[in-house]
């Protein structure tokens, strides 16, 4: 199963509408309340992230029976030196992202430690992609 | 302790999620950083928060925290009271400072997370 969401740089006041829609539709496939938790949160921190630095992003969601497989990819300006984004503490973003309650240098950290794998890859100038994964808790 | 004691003892507003008054809150976390918010474990807690916009009920909305106290009289818009109801989430807004906030429900026995 595959959904498509579009994400606007820029545009506080709908970050976190991809994170939503994913919400409900794990809940529909009964998946536990646990995993939907932790990848919703990263999912939120991702989307959040594309809105304070890119200018527009797809998400991709793949769900499957043990696995959850999420692929960010935005256009914007990319992050140039990856390791030193994933310190927890670093952060790049403006005024304006710290004033929605961001902005300190924990998404990134944060999505690493919900997530069961995660992968970012970019290039300066063009954008970022983060894929991640949860293996789901199956019975 | 219920919701509905949360806004008695607080002499708060209850601005959205009438519905789920009865529910009980055992413990408390206060943050303005919504990053600090989204690394949390537990799910029964009541967050107070002065930042007074759409990605704290965003932030309640994926930790699944159902009850957020907005302190130093700010006032929640229209915006958040629709996505507040829309994931059954508690709003109550508080003229009090955090600090104000946080002694009142700890003496009436509101825990911390750690």
């Amino acid at each position: 199963m595959q959904f498509e969401f579009e994400v606007t740089g820029g545009d506080f006041a709908n970050a976190g509408t991809a994170s939503s829609q994913v919400k409900k539709i794990l809940k529909q496939l009964n998946v536990s309340v646990s995993d939907i938790k932790r990848i919703v949160v990263a999912l939120y921190e991702a989307e959040v992230n594309i809105v304070a630095h890119a200018y527009s992003g797809v998400v991709t969601v793949e769900i499957e029976t043990t696995q959850v497989r999420i692929i960010l990819k935005d256009s914007g300006p990319g992050i140039p030196d990856i390791d030193l984004a994933m310190q927890q503490g670093y952060s790049t973003a403006s005024p304006e992202v710290r004033e929605m309650g961001f902005g300190a240098g924990m998404g990134l950290p944060n999505i690493k430690r919900n997530m069961d794998v995660l992968n970012i890859s970019s290039e300066v100038g063009i954008g970022t992609t983060v894929e991640m994964i949860a293996f789901l808790n199956v019975a | 302790m219920k919701i509905s004691e949360i806004v008695t003892i607080l002499d708060g507003v209850l601005v959205a999620g009438k519905d789920q008054m009865d529910r009980e809150i055992s413990f408390g976390f206060a943050s303005d950083l919504m990053s600090d918010v989204l690394t949390l474990e537990t799910n029964d807690l009541v967050l107070l928060t002065g930042l007074c916009n759409i990605q704290s009920i965003r932030t309640a909305e994926m930790s699944d925290i159902p009850c957020i106290i907005f302190v130093r009289r700010k006032k929640v818009t229209p915006e958040m009271i629709e996505l507040a109801e829309e994931s059954e989430i508690t709003l109550i807004e508080c003229n009090y400072s955090m600090f104000k906030t946080v002694v009142t429900l700890a003496e009436h026995g509101i825990r911390p997370l750690f």
